[in-house]
């Protein structure tokens, strides 16, 4: 085996980097609804990819740009998370069953996909496509750039609205112990109605990122169920940095497999270091 | 009425009932019925409805033509879903439930290998699309449409050091990526041997697993290896997806083959002009001199279209779809009979005009010649480069 050269090395950084930083803004809606709602929202994956396709046709349809589409698409996920978590707590579905539950929902989105933009690729062609920046002799793409950019600013922001601020607090005494909360004065179910609807929306923004450096084909959506399960579950359940942080570990390493070993070992990567956390870490939430 | 008209009058009724009863015979007799599934939905669903929409014109086209042995032919299709395990179950249920008189091949070497299993459980003859992995077509009434012939991982790499040996300028290194999935990976394996053997020396080799997300790495790679050739051994995407990454690098790779690239997005991409791959059937001449290929390929097109399929483009899936209903009508009309058998025993000695070429079945596993050409994308669409004699007119290998 020959050892990479620097250049090799440092361009699979930035690589793996970008990547991570995917898997971190993919996680976050997640990771947020499983540690503060208590579901796991497997249709989480099914929005991204639905906003990703929404944002695909609004662009190449209508000539929408890519980034514009946010505005409408954010609201418009917002709501239909309001409304997914009025459903799931007027028929009191458990952790449990939640997880079957959005697993059907997310085969039901990935069959509407496939009906309206058929199974054959698609790719979003757009000037943010052709754009990157050269430092150093390393290319950075401004698609990736920006995902990387808004995923840090989305866990940041939301990290310090959940520390700061009134609502972040009231959103942890819900998840703390939600009865000792309502008995201070903590609406739940309205709290429960702004978490979930926040966390599709950010899949709506996930989406958006996804079409801008992806390929798009509806069978995806389960390729990358296991690897950003991994990050959330490595950064804790409903820390806001904490699948961004995981997401960028297992980026960089699955890149660094890739560039010193060989590619077929990426994907045991991320379980492999979720196997090691969890050994050192078992009361890990 | 008078004695006569009444007379006249009968004789009409039963004239017409005569007539009548004599179209509604012929119009009653029992369709053949060829049974068959394919991925109309699911991963490999892309590709499947492009078998789908063949299947029907071919069938529309035969039963305008009289159908087969006087009957209508009438095509029982079912999803598998793009899963060989279900594959299995429809066709099983094909034969005892809906009891078929005839099966015809599904899609996809493992579809393929799952029916081959049932066929020979029944003794039914099994025509195939696209199977992938001769050596593993062990079945003796398995028949394939996709000419690959017998030894496909030293002949396809052959033929594609062939072509490369006529460019601009011919490689002496090559850098062989592929990804795992069975029908790629062993054709990459054979290409190492091959061009091993014909002097090339290889500066790198890498295998990233089937569903890869981040092409990144391997990009670099390649690009700090500087081949002279890229050998790709991808399966739909993965080919756009390992050549965006490269443009993200800002890296142009010399010559590159990709195995079986999803023809559309390769065709269509900035980055993926000059682009090499492996076809059987391309919509130029030498291929649409036969009149059967040209319309086959202005149908496609209509239907295609009407149809919403993003590619219109009759190449080597649509083909090799065409091809098995050929060799399917060829073996009913040449034995004049619906056993299975009897088309098996006539097909292993036959030579069957089609529209990839005349296909004979006298070799391994009953695979005949390898009809595998080259084709390269120039100016947004394939065009076939190498052998000379299939070459779209003028159409020589250009450098990227």
């Amino acid at each position: 085996m020959t050892f990479p050269s620097l250049g090799l090395l440092s361009q699979s950084v930035l690589s793996g980097l970008f990547l991570g930083g995917m898997y971190g803004l993919i996680g976050l809606g997640l990771g947020l609804s499983w540690g503060l709602l208590g579901q796991i929202n497997l249709t989480h994956f099914g929005f991204v990819f639905l906003s990703a396709y929404l944002c695909y046709h609004l662009t190449m349809v209508w000539g929408v740009d890519p980034l514009l589409t946010l505005g409408l698409l954010v609201p418009a996920f917002f709501a239909v998370g309001v409304v997914m978590q009025w459903a799931l707590a007027r028929f009191r579905v458990s952790t449990f069953n939640s997880l079957l539950v959005t697993f059907g929902l997310t085969v039901m989105i990935e069959a509407l996909i496939q009906k309206i933009w058929t199974a054959d690729f698609r790719k979003l062609q757009t000037g943010y496509g052709e754009e990157k920046f050269s430092f150093l002799g390393l290319y950075a793409p401004l698609p990736e750039l920006l995902t990387l950019t808004v995923s840090a600013a989305a866990a940041g922001g939301i990290w310090l609205l959940m520390r700061y601020t009134d609502l972040g607090k009231a959103m942890r005494a819900m998840a703390e112990d939600a009865p000792i909360a309502a008995a201070f004065g903590v609406n739940a179910r309205a709290l429960a109605l702004l978490l979930s609807g926040s966390c599709v929306a950010l899949a709506a923004i996930a989406g958006v990122f996804f079409a801008l450096s992806f390929t798009l084909t509806p069978t995806q959506i389960f390729s990358w169920v296991g690897v950003v399960f991994a990050a959330v579950m490595m950064g804790g359940l409903g820390n806001p940095l904490g699948p961004l942080l995981a997401g960028l570990v297992i980026g960089v390493s699955e890149a660094l497999a890739m560039a010193v070993f060989s590619p077929s070992w990426a994907p045991i990567v991320s379980f492999s270091l979720l196997i090691v956390l969890l050994l050192f870490r078992p009361a890990h939430r | 009425m008078s004695k006569m008209a009444k007379l006249a009058a009968a004789a009409a009724i039963a004239l017409g009932a005569l007539g009548v009863l004599g179209e509604a015979q012929a119009q009653g007799a029992k369709p053949i019925v060829v049974g068959s599934t394919l991925a109309l939905t699911g991963p490999l669903s892309a590709t499947g409805l492009v078998h789908k929409l063949v299947g029907e014109i071919y069938v529309d086209d035969l039963n305008r033509r009289g159908g087969l042995l006087g009957r209508k032919v009438e095509w029982k299709l079912m999803d598998d879903q793009s899963k060989p395990d279900l594959a299995r179950t429809l066709y099983e249920q094909l034969l005892t439930a809906d009891k078929v008189d005839l099966l015809m091949g599904p899609y996809a070497t493992g579809a393929i290998l799952s029916a081959i299993g049932v066929a020979q459980r029944y003794n039914k003859l099994l025509i195939s699309h696209t199977m992938g992995i001769p050596s593993l077509a062990k079945y003796d009434m398995h028949f394939p449409a996709w000419s690959l012939g017998p030894n496909p991982q030293a002949t396809v790499p052959t033929t594609v050091f062939d072509a490369v040996a006529q460019a601009p300028k011919p490689p002496k290194t090559v850098a062989i990526v592929t990804s795992k999935f069975p029908s790629v990976h062993f054709l990459s394996l054979g290409a190492r041997e091959v061009f091993k053997q014909k002097g090339l020396t290889e500066v790198l080799f890498l295998e990233w697993e089937f569903g890869n997300r981040d092409f990144g790495p391997i990009a670099a790679r390649v690009k700090d290896a500087k081949p002279d050739m890229v050998w790709s051994g991808d399966i739909g995407l993965e080919g756009n997806m390992l050549l965006e990454a490269m443009k993200k690098i800002d890296y142009v790779p010399p010559l590159h083959v990709h195995t079986y690239p999803a023809p559309g997005p390769m065709a269509a991409a900035p980055e993926t002009d000059k682009a090499l791959s492996l076809t059987i059937f391309e919509e130029h001449a030498p291929f649409t001199a036969n009149p059967v290929a040209a319309q086959f390929v202005k149908t496609f097109k209509e239907r295609a279209t009407a149809a919403g399929l993003p590619y219109t483009a009759v190449e080597t899936q649509a083909a090799a779809s065409f091809t098995a209903w050929r060799i399917f009508e060829a073996s009913v009309v040449a034995t004049k009979s619906l056993d299975d058998r009897k088309m098996a025993d006539w097909l292993k000695t036959a030579q069957v005009p089609t529209i990839q070429g005349t296909l004979r079945f006298d070799r391994g596993n009953n695979f005949g010649d390898d009809l595998m050409r080259i084709k390269q994308v120039q100016n947004k669409a394939w065009v076939t480069v190498w052998p000379k004699q299939w070459a779209a007119p003028g159409a020589t290998i250009k450098m990227p």
